[in-house]
């Protein structure tokens, strides 16, 4: 077993190349090991000095997000916090703060979980994913990226380089709601997230959902404009969002929660989602994050 | 299947550096417990969940179970060892024992790390803050009362 510390990117591509494999916090990789799931490579390359895949910079066409931002760095950083609300919800709902502190957006992104909290609200805003090897560069949506549970279409010598965010446009709101038993180290039972842009006469313009822990992969919702484009966000269009998240969902039992009640629950997270969004969209202000507010997890 | 390689690597902790030799794939709880031999770290769930092992790294907490000792190097690494002043014990310690948020005291090292990260970071945190900074570290004991009891009596100076 070999273990490089890259201190450039050119140096961590060049491992790729070679055959070995990233680590950024570990908290995927090291604890998935230690559990058996699968051991380590016999090859690493540490990428977490790479400080320019750090950095959250705002440019003329939105937004991006180095691979190496950590959920600590995204639930505090002013752009996302008011503009990419769903993506500072989600942060800020994962592990507790030792695993914040580690954990990065692009090692969720690569690790591929439908569970990730940080999925939802990527899908939502369009993200795409800026894949780099010694052959060049490329960007990829995340659909084509996510092709199943830890499993992506980049090949082993890519290596993430940033998320790339659309600008918001005016009127616009987002928000990321999961169902949890518990407040802190916790993994989504399920999870929804929502983009909503407002027409001037207050109606919907642009509706965007995703939803968590139901299917192989992260998952939008498709087929919501007819329901929801042009009219109000009230209990009508909010129940046909909740019908059309829970319909096309295809959840698994497991030890967390029966099909069944995902596929019940992940419509109530959607409906939250998107009212949370929709307020957020007309100059609400609610707190990150917003499972808080409605109330989900420990009785205190 | 390729041999073992071992490195030689210099780990920083409490101030001193400490040169081991380990396998690229040891996390560092094991480290510092065998190899640098400070053995206040504890290794509990071993899962990222129940932050027995807490330390800091570059003043942040992080979960030493799930993290590469050979990724510490070149980082300031505390552990539970490295908050004594002196001989003296920290002001969050003696606040743990007089309010009586130590029982079995197994979680007690990983709560000391994640409470003096938060108090660095925020001197005077609400209830709901230290509830937070917290959220990693399981107590099985005490019911966290008297834990967050003492790091509000520490915030307000007392000791």
């Amino acid at each position: 077993m070999s273990f490089t510390i890259a201190t450039s990117i050119e140096d961590a591509l060049a491992a790729l190349a070679a055959g070995a494999r990233p680590v950024a916090g570990g908290s995927d990789l090291v604890v998935g090991a230690r559990h058996g799931k699968a051991p380590l490579p016999d090859s690493i390359v540490a990428i977490d000095r790479l400080s320019e895949l750090s950095t959250i910079t705002l440019t003329d066409d939105g937004l991006r997000i180095g691979a190496l931002a950590t959920h600590a760095a995204m639930m505090l950083d002013a752009t996302i916090v008011a503009s990419y609300s769903a993506l500072a919800d989600a942060s800020a709902l994962v592990g507790s703060p030792a695993t914040r502190n580690v954990g990065t957006l692009g090692g969720n992104v690569m690790n591929a979980s439908p569970a990730m909290d940080t999925g939802a609200p990527l899908l939502v805003f369009g993200a795409m994913v800026e894949l780099r090897s010694t052959s060049g560069t490329r960007s990829v949506s995340l659909p084509d990226l996510w092709v199943g549970p830890g499993s992506t279409s980049a090949a082993a010598d890519e290596l993430c380089i940033a998320l790339v965010l659309a600008k918001r446009p005016a009127r616009s709101g987002s928000a990321y709601v999961r169902l949890e038993y518990r407040r802190a180290m916790e993994i989504a039972v399920v999870g929804a997230a929502a983009s909503v842009t407002l027409n001037d006469d207050g109606t919907a313009g642009h509706v965007a959902v995703a939803l968590t822990a139901v299917a192989p992969t992260i998952v939008a919702v498709g087929g919501l404009d007819a329901a929801l484009i042009g009219r109000p966000v009230d209990e009508d269009t909010l129940a046909a969002v909740a019908r059309a998240a829970a319909e096309q969902s295809a959840p698994i039992s497991d030890l967390r929660a029966s099909d069944s009640y995902r596929r019940h629950c992940v419509g109530v997270m959607a409906r939250r989602a998107v009212e949370a969004a929709g307020r957020r969209a007309g100059g609400e202000a609610i707190a990150i994050p917003v499972n808080r507010a409605y109330g989900i997890g420990a009785s205190r | 299947m390729s041999m073992p390689i071992k490195l030689s690597i210099d780990l920083n902790v409490n101030g001193v550096d400490y040169p081991v030799t380990i396998e690229p794939g040891r996390n560092l709880v094991s480290v510092l417990r065998s190899e640098v031999g400070l053995t206040g770290t504890k290794e509990g769930c071993d899962d990222c969940e129940c932050g027995a092992c807490m330390v800091l790294l570059d003043g942040q907490p992080v979960n030493s179970c799930s993290y590469l000792a050979a990724q510490a190097q070149g980082r300031a690494i505390t552990t539970v060892e490295g908050v004594m002043r002196g001989a003296e014990m920290h002001p969050l310690q003696r606040n743990l024992l007089e309010a009586g948020g130590v029982q079995c005291g197994f979680c007690t090292p990983g709560m000391i790390m994640s409470a003096t990260a938060l108090l660095a970071r925020n001197p005077s945190p609400t209830e709901e803050e230290i509830r937070i900074g917290l959220s990693g570290n399981l107590c099985r004991c005490t019911g966290y009362a008297k834990i967050v009891a003492a790091v509000q009596a520490t915030a307000a100076g007392r000791y």
